[in-house]
């Protein structure tokens, strides 16, 4: 049995405790709402996108250390990101959690920085959900929003 | 240590379970999560090994003697059960594939006979999402009503407008017992009260079945459903039992094999009761383990059981407060007379899910989530709660071990 420190590293923790980018944004920003049916968590991304570059992103909601630190450290790597590059490091990310798509390749170069740590999530298969409820609420916010 | 001053010696009867007495890295194994899917003693797994490696036969279809002994020993665990809850009949004993699957065997049978748009059907706040959703799919394609009876601020059902509620009702279905808050709710109150008004009380009794006595006929219900897993049995099997004279008028829930007495081109014909709601050949070696498991809770007395958890209640609910104050919030009845062993909490603002987690490491297992009782959830103010449920092989040691796990799960946060 992996121990608990794998999971609860100490960057992940650091999100958990002080999130980053954590309210709302008025409309005409994107809102998507995820839910865990696992767990019972849910979480809203609002995404403020424009000329194909996500201007701001914030998250509500309530969820697990690890939903919620991912979300906040996804918010922090995609601020500010080119829509394209944006989607890159989702697939970069679902493939680093065994769960990627099959469109699109992945980009084995983009760096996941402090991400990174969630690595360690995959050795707890039923948390792997937890981890990426943030990053599919995203896709589907960049995908609403281009619809 | 534990049993020796309890209602039943549960350190001999833990040795009966093996995953119960099992460890992971060299660390015991804390098993709180009965009210999930319960651990199966050895008789049961015995009972189910033997019948596949010398006795496995089909039922009822076949003349040679493997067979006929193969029915015989189905058909014994029917009249097991039947005694267990005290029905009048094993023909009103239905073998499905869970407590789920019968809850919409009525919806289905004698819900589309009976109901029509705009008639009343009264549910609780706390129940389970099987009894909660094979209505809201009948909502949806007859348009009936559904009501439901809210609870009070310590967690029982809200009775004072209960009569308001069941004005013109055709069915209260209603759990037993809470499988959230551990509520013990007053069966036979509620079954007259729905009688009162000519309504049809069934009975969601999954989490009482495994834990007490059950006397159906005193309850007088009219259906009643619960499922062999919680009871130390195999998965695979849950039980319906409805009046006969019910189940006799209601049309058949799942045609084809097994069902039918005759079939035609131009027709079909239903077999009698209870073959008439099985279809297809059934979880034969899984019923004969519920037949084993029945006669083991049988042995060990049903009575015994519950008093057991009584104390079990008390030993917790008197332990954690003591402990841990105002940091562990219990979402339940605090009165063990009035509870199952079954404790649903929040602790130190750690998310239940970060919690069970940090409990796995000493092999303390609990379920956190929404406990297919989401309406439940949003109505007690919490997305998950972390639960903790205990048996009859549980002991004061696993309710220590949940203590000392908890107090250095906060270690990490």
């Amino acid at each position: 049995m992996p121990g608990v420190e794998d999971l609860y590293r100490e960057i992940i923790l650091d999100h958990y405790r002080t999130p980053r980018n954590r309210g709302e944004l008025p409309p005409p920003a994107v809102c998507t709402e995820g839910n865990n049916p696992l767990c019972g968590d849910d979480i809203r991304i609002f995404l403020d996108i424009a000329d194909g570059v996500v201007r701001d992103v914030k998250f509500s909601g309530q969820g697990c250390s690890i939903s919620q630190s991912s979300t906040s450290m996804m918010t922090v790597a995609i601020k500010g990101k080119p829509v394209e590059e944006v989607r890159a490091l989702v697939r970069r990310f679902k493939h680093m959690m065994t769960l990627s798509d099959d469109e699109g390749a992945v980009d084995e170069s983009i760096k996941l920085g402090d991400i990174e740590a969630l690595g360690g999530v995959v050795k707890f298969p039923v948390r792997i959900k937890c981890a990426t409820l943030g990053w599919n609420t995203l896709l589907e916010g960049l995908n609403s929003s281009q619809g | 240590m534990a049993g020796s001053n309890t209602s039943l010696d549960a350190e001999k009867i833990r040795r009966d379970f093996p995953v119960v007495t099992s460890s992971i890295n060299g660390k015991p194994m804390v098993y709180l999560d009965s009210a999930n899917t319960s651990q199966k003693p050895v008789a049961v797994i015995d009972a189910m090994t033997a019948f596949m490696r010398e006795g496995y036969a089909p039922i009822n279809r076949s003349a040679y003697s493997l067979a006929a002994e193969a029915t015989e020993k189905y058909e014994g665990a029917r009249t097991k059960v039947a005694k267990f809850i005290n029905a009048k009949s094993s023909r009103e004993i239905v073998f499905t594939k869970n407590a789920t699957e019968a809850l919409n065997l009525i919806a289905y049978s004698w819900g589309r006979t009976n109901l029509k748009r705009g008639d009343v059907v009264v549910l609780t706040h706390m129940e389970h999402h099987a009894n909660i959703v094979p209505w809201q799919m009948l909502q949806q394609e007859i348009g009936i009503e559904l009501r439901w009876v809210p609870l009070t601020s310590d967690f029982q059902l809200d009775l004072s407008s209960l009569s308001n509620l069941l004005a013109g009702a055709k069915v209260f279905s209603f759990t037993s017992m809470s499988n959230v808050l551990g509520t013990i709710n007053p069966v036979e109150k509620l079954c007259a009260a729905a009688h009162a008004v000519g309504a049809l009380a069934i009975v969601d009794a999954c989490q009482s079945v495994p834990h007490a006595p059950t006397d159906v006929q005193a309850w007088g219900a009219d259906f009643t459903m619960f499922s062999s897993h919680k009871m130390c049995g195999p998965s695979g099997v849950g039980v319906l039992w409805g009046r006969e004279a019910l189940l006799e008028a209601m049309p058949p829930f799942l045609g084809g094999g097994n069902m039918i007495s005759e079939v035609r081109l131009d027709g079909f014909k239903c077999a009698e009761l209870p073959a008439k709601f099985e279809a297809g050949t059934p979880p034969i070696t899984e019923v004969i383990g519920l037949g084993a498991a029945v006669d083991y809770l049988n042995g060990i007395g049903m009575a015994n059981v519950r008093r057991h958890e009584v104390e079990m209640s008390s030993y917790v609910l008197e332990n954690l407060t003591a402990r841990f104050g105002d940091e562990i919030t219990i979402h339940g009845p605090r009165n063990p007379e009035l509870r199952g062993a079954t404790f649903s909490f929040a602790f130190r603002g750690i998310h239940p899910h970060d919690l069970s987690q940090i409990l796995d490491q000493t092999n303390v297992c609990v379920r956190a989530g929404h406990h297919c009782a989401k309406p439940l959830m949003k109505i007690i103010g919490a997305n998950a709660t972390a639960r903790a449920s205990f048996y009859l092989y549980n002991t004061k040691a696993d309710a220590d071990a949940l203590a000392n796990a908890l107090d250095s799960a906060s270690d990490i946060f």
